[in-house]
């Protein structure tokens, strides 16, 4: 092995580790951050996990808001039309949450099947929208972007 | 070709995968809601009509096959599928109703009044309850519903020839020999 | 009438896009003088009738023609002057004439300031620009004319511009980050023209560095001004989202990032041709993937009514067409490109290619994620969406690999370097970052912290050692030169190129950047909280008093404002106006946050949704060192810009190939 060679090995096999440690970086990380989605009908038929970071979506059910008097503490009903779903929160809720609008919300579902929610997104029934604004609109949270949650 | 050679194609390779990826993403149209609601029967509502004194339910869609295609005058795409829809309630012996989506009751009636009423008639729908029962995102949506008033296909976005013919009309006529046949029946 | 003309001006740069895509190169092929002579005339008409064109639609913009479809859509009335000229490119169609237009901008400049290449090669990059230009006037024309109308009857007033993109940032952001995507097609373009005519040498990695360098800054400033204009725009205080269109725009700038020091080596050292063709390939490939990401709505699918699947179909073709021929191309040709340079195994070139790889490497992860959506919705139907602890995770360990490189690799020589040097130079500043990073920890207020784990500890330690190593070098090289020459300290000044002052700013702009991520995740204070008028707060060492409401009626919105007082603790106050607005005609309502910059912190509060008993939720956050990331980003874009002013790069006519007089 002469020396072209020797160093032409080492310059492969730093690349190749370096490579398969990224590789094996992101499999862990991607295994570990990926949020599945489920909808309240999903969740009822009880195929979503408990205990393990998910995203539910539906519409906020008419007059299911109530607020706690003294704090920001807040829950609600997201439906699908077939089964729903009780949303506890205690977050600044976005520009655009309203009752009948849809929304896609992020965080747990406890053993008592109470979603406690880490972030709420809600979706924007505007008409027409270009994509950069759709992008920024969610980005504030007034949209979401696996948008189309199974309804 | 040497080893060397072939692996100046990975790249190409690569992209090839990713635009596969893209391909299939694209078909997934991302613009198809399926909705909950699909056969299932047109939601029950008692509500007024957009004309004044109009009190219209659900019974009344019931007995052909027909669209109902949700509007605003706050949307600037239903203006532009307004004259396609004015083109099929001329052209096609079909029902068109409307569904007047949190509008403003004297704003609406000047649009049909401009535009042109396609509409057998249009529920107004002011507090968007109804829109709620369906599963409206937001305008236009058009529904199609079978002669027995079920929901049969939902469509997002205009309707325009293109959709109309490809998509809804195939839909239509189909639904539209079933019916006759059960009559002969 | 005007938007007719403007239409039919736009047709007209159209056809001379064609021309240019294709006589000057046949000109080459043919060796006809006179076809090769075309690219500099048709260039400067493409420019001029697209400039016409969208000249024609801010004018539709300006005098309210609501009978064009996308003027009623995107403007109204009420809308101030300032906001209805950019409103031209704040919605699909327009912002794709603005990319032409740059695209346009971008060629012209190159024929301008390329006159000393050889007049072929020359003549070939324009060519190929002007193709890219083809596709994207195609895609106008067939799919997204601007200038269609609604007619016979039109609406009386304009739908409005989306509240969000009334500001300053709309103004500034989206052209900056298009002259960097569109900046690549040049280096792009000579890595083509290169790979055609089998001349990839040292003179044609000097030529694409300035193009390369300056498509660099302006993405540089793009990402800056996106990450500021979402902090104090979007009301939450955060500044990276890690979503699609984000993850687009960096992904060409990590690749164009590579690209820059790769064309150095190729430059210098002749070494890694084949290697920096691909990176430039890629580099502008993934501009393109970013456009189709963003605007085919794959990704973002939840605007049904945005997307439209045919302008998905063109952009894909469009992709597979432009990127598919480039990469045969490359795999074709490549093997005709050969690096000669010997270097051994410690040497700058080494070094150079492990950061290479590391950037590649981070693409590769952002590429992953942002498809993974895709691919596992396409393989087993489900939904999910990768959250930003995914690129966090990954991003953080290789920051720290990438920070010490860049200390070393100034720092070590061409070809073959000793090691022993290496040690006694950094001894010093790796101990004053030690001691400096040790003192403020101990200073600061460890019950803030939020998580502080080794890998912050270690960044912020590595970017300091990388900013003070970076001054020693600079204070080395005067030393050096005094003892040398015996000139003053300003000559000594004078005597380093801009090339290298250009480094040293835009590593220093990394190494702050960096620290201000770290200082800004670790010890950010973030609280919602349920405030009533005289309620009083204490975070992050201030007081925060709510004293009340107050409404307010402008032009086009009306406003909710609250009054919080501040109180420091050297019991200063002064009042944040943080407001709630609301948009009638598009029945929209907006956070408007208040923010009290400052060089060490924010303080930015925004205004929640109203309470009962006269209460609001309010968010309050205190953000330590947050400005230092948009203070690095400016920095490292300025330093490519200084870097391009090199006199290396004002090259003479180059003689040597014989071609070019």
């Amino acid at each position: 092995m002469n020396a072209v060679h020797k160093k032409r090995l080492i310059i492969v096999i730093v690349g190749v580790a370096v490579f398969s440690a990224a590789a094996a970086l992101v499999l862990y990380a991607l295994n570990e951050n990926i949020n599945l989605f489920y909808s309240p009908t999903q969740v009822a038929e009880g195929e979503a996990p408990v205990n393990k970071r998910i995203r539910v979506g539906g519409m906020v059910a008419e007059g299911s808001v109530e607020r706690e008097p003294d704090s920001l503490k807040i829950q609600f009903t997201v439906t699908d039309y077939e089964n729903s779903l009780i949303v506890h929160y205690d977050r600044v809720l976005p520009d655009l949450f309203r009752e009948g609008q849809g929304i896609v919300a992020t965080g747990k579902l406890d053993d008592k099947g109470r979603f406690q929610a880490s972030e709420v997104l809600a979706k924007h029934d505007e008409n027409y929208m270009p994509p950069e604004v759709s992008d920024m609109l969610k980005k504030q949270g007034a949209n979401a972007s696996e948008a189309a949650p199974k309804l | 070709m040497n080893s060397k050679r072939l692996r100046l194609f990975l790249p190409l390779i690569g992209f090839v995968v990713v635009c596969g990826f893209l391909y299939r993403g694209l078909m997934l149209e991302p613009s198809k809601l399926p909705s909950a609601l699909v056969g299932k029967a047109f939601p029950e509502f008692s509500m007024p009509g957009l004309k004044q004194g109009q009190q219209l339910d659900q019974s009344m869609l019931i007995g052909q096959v027909a669209l109902v295609n949700v509007w605003a005058t706050w949307c600037p795409s239903c203006r532009a599928e307004h004259r396609f829809l004015n083109q099929i309630a001329e052209q096609f012996d079909m029902p068109i109703y409307g569904l007047n989506y949190k509008d403003d009751r004297g704003k609406a009636v000047q649009w049909l009044a401009r535009l042109g009423n396609p509409y057998r008639f249009s529920v107004f729908d002011e507090e968007g309850s109804l829109g709620i029962d369906l599963g409206v995102y937001g305008a236009p949506e058009t529904f199609v519903i079978d002669h027995n008033g079920m929901i049969r296909y939902k469509h997002v976005g205009v309707v325009d020839m293109q959709v109309w013919r490809e998509l809804l009309l195939p839909l239509v006529e189909e639904l539209q020999l079933a019916a006759d046949q059960k009559v002969i029946q | 009438m005007i938007p007719e003309i403007g239409h039919f001006a736009l047709i007209l740069s159209f056809c001379f896009s064609i021309a240019l895509g294709v006589l000057p190169m046949l000109g080459v092929y043919q060796k006809n003088t006179l076809l090769i002579w075309l690219a500099g005339p048709l260039v400067a008409a493409q420019l001029v009738f697209i400039a016409i064109s969208f000249a024609l639609l801010t004018w539709s913009f300006a005098v309210d023609d609501f009978s064009v479809i996308y003027v009623a859509s995107n403007s109204n009335r009420a809308l101030p002057m300032v906001y209805k000229v950019t409103a031209v490119w704040g919605a699909h169609e327009g912002s794709l004439l603005l990319w032409v237009l740059i695209l346009s901008g971008w060629a012209f400049a190159v024929g301008y300031f390329s006159r000393n290449l050889p007049n072929d090669i020359r003549a070939m990059v324009l060519s190929i620009m002007g193709l890219v230009s083809v596709g994207f006037q195609l895609f106008l024309l067939y799919s997204s004319n601007p200038f269609l109308r609604f007619l016979p009857d039109f609406p009386l007033d304009g739908n409005d511009l989306n509240p969000l993109l009334q500001d300053f940032g709309l103004i500034v952001h989206p052209p900056m980050l298009y002259a960097g995507y569109v900046g690549f097609s040049v280096a792009f373009s000579f890595a083509i023209a290169a790979l055609l005519s089998g001349r990839l040498d040292a003179s044609w990695a000097r030529w694409s560095r300035p193009w390369t360098n300056i498509a660099w800054v302006f993405l540089t400033l793009g990402i800056t001004l996106g990450s500021w204009w979402a902090y104090y725009e979007l009301g939450w205080g955060g500044w990276w989202f890690w979503d699609p269109v984000e993850n687009a725009s960096l992904m060409p700038w990590l690749v164009g990032t590579a690209l820059l020091h790769s064309l150095a080596v190729t430059e210098k050292r002749g070494a890694f041709k084949s290697w920096t063709v691909l990176l430039a390939i890629s580099a502008f490939s993934l501009s393109l993937l970013g456009t189709f990401l963003v605007r085919s709505g794959v990704l973002t699918s939840v605007h049904a009514f945005a997307v439209d699947p045919e302008r998905g179909m063109f952009i894909l073709v469009f992709l597979a067409v432009v990127i598919g021929t480039s990469l045969i191309i490359y795999a074709v040709r490549a093997p005709t490109v050969k690096s000669y340079a010997v270097f051994e195994l410690f040497s700058r070139e080494t070094l150079l290619l492990l950061n290479n790889v590391l950037l590649i490497v981070a693409t590769m992860t952002v590429l992953l994620g942002t498809f993974y959506p895709l691919i596992y919705e396409a393989t087993t139907g489900g939904k999910i969406s990768v959250g930003p602890p995914y690129f966090n995770l990954i991003f953080a360990p290789l920051i720290l690999l990438v920070l010490p490189l860049m200390t070393l690799v100034p720092q070590i020589f061409w070809k073959r370097s000793p090691t022993t040097d290496l040690i006694k130079k950094n001894i010093i500043p790796l101990l004053c970052s030690f001691i400096l990073c040790a003192g403020l920890w101990i200073s600061s207020d460890l019950e803030a912290t939020n998580e502080l784990n080794i890998q912050i500890i270690l960044a912020v330690l590595f970017a300091t050692w990388l900013f003070i190593a970076l001054i020693k070098d600079l204070v080395g090289k005067l030393v050096s030169y005094k003892k040398a020459h015996q000139g003053s300290v300003f000559d000594g000044i004078r005597s380093l190129t801009l090339g290298y002052y250009g480094m040293l700013l835009a590593h220093a702009g990394i190494a702050i950047c960096v620290i201000g991520v770290a200082v800004v995740s670790v010890y950010s204070v973030d609280k919602d909280l349920r405030l009533a008028p005289g309620d009083l707060v204490e975070m992050g060492g201030y007081q925060f008093e709510f004293k009340g409401l107050s409404q307010t009626k402008q032009a086009n919105y009306t406003a909710l404002t609250a009054n919080i007082e501040v109180t420091n603790e050297a019991g200063e106050r002064w009042i944040m106006k943080p407001e709630k607005r609301t948009y009638p005609v598009r029945q929209s309502q907006m956070t408007e946050a208040a923010i009290d910059a400052g060089f060490f912190r924010d303080l930015y509060l925004a205004l929640g949704e109203p309470l009962t008993k006269g209460a609001w939720s309010v968010r309050i956050q205190v953000k330590p060192l947050v400005r230092w990331l948009w203070l690095g980003g400016l920095l490292m874009a300025f330093g490519g810009f200084i870097a391009t002013l090199d006199r290396r790069y004002r090259a003479k006519k180059v003689t040597a190939s014989g071609v070019g007089i």
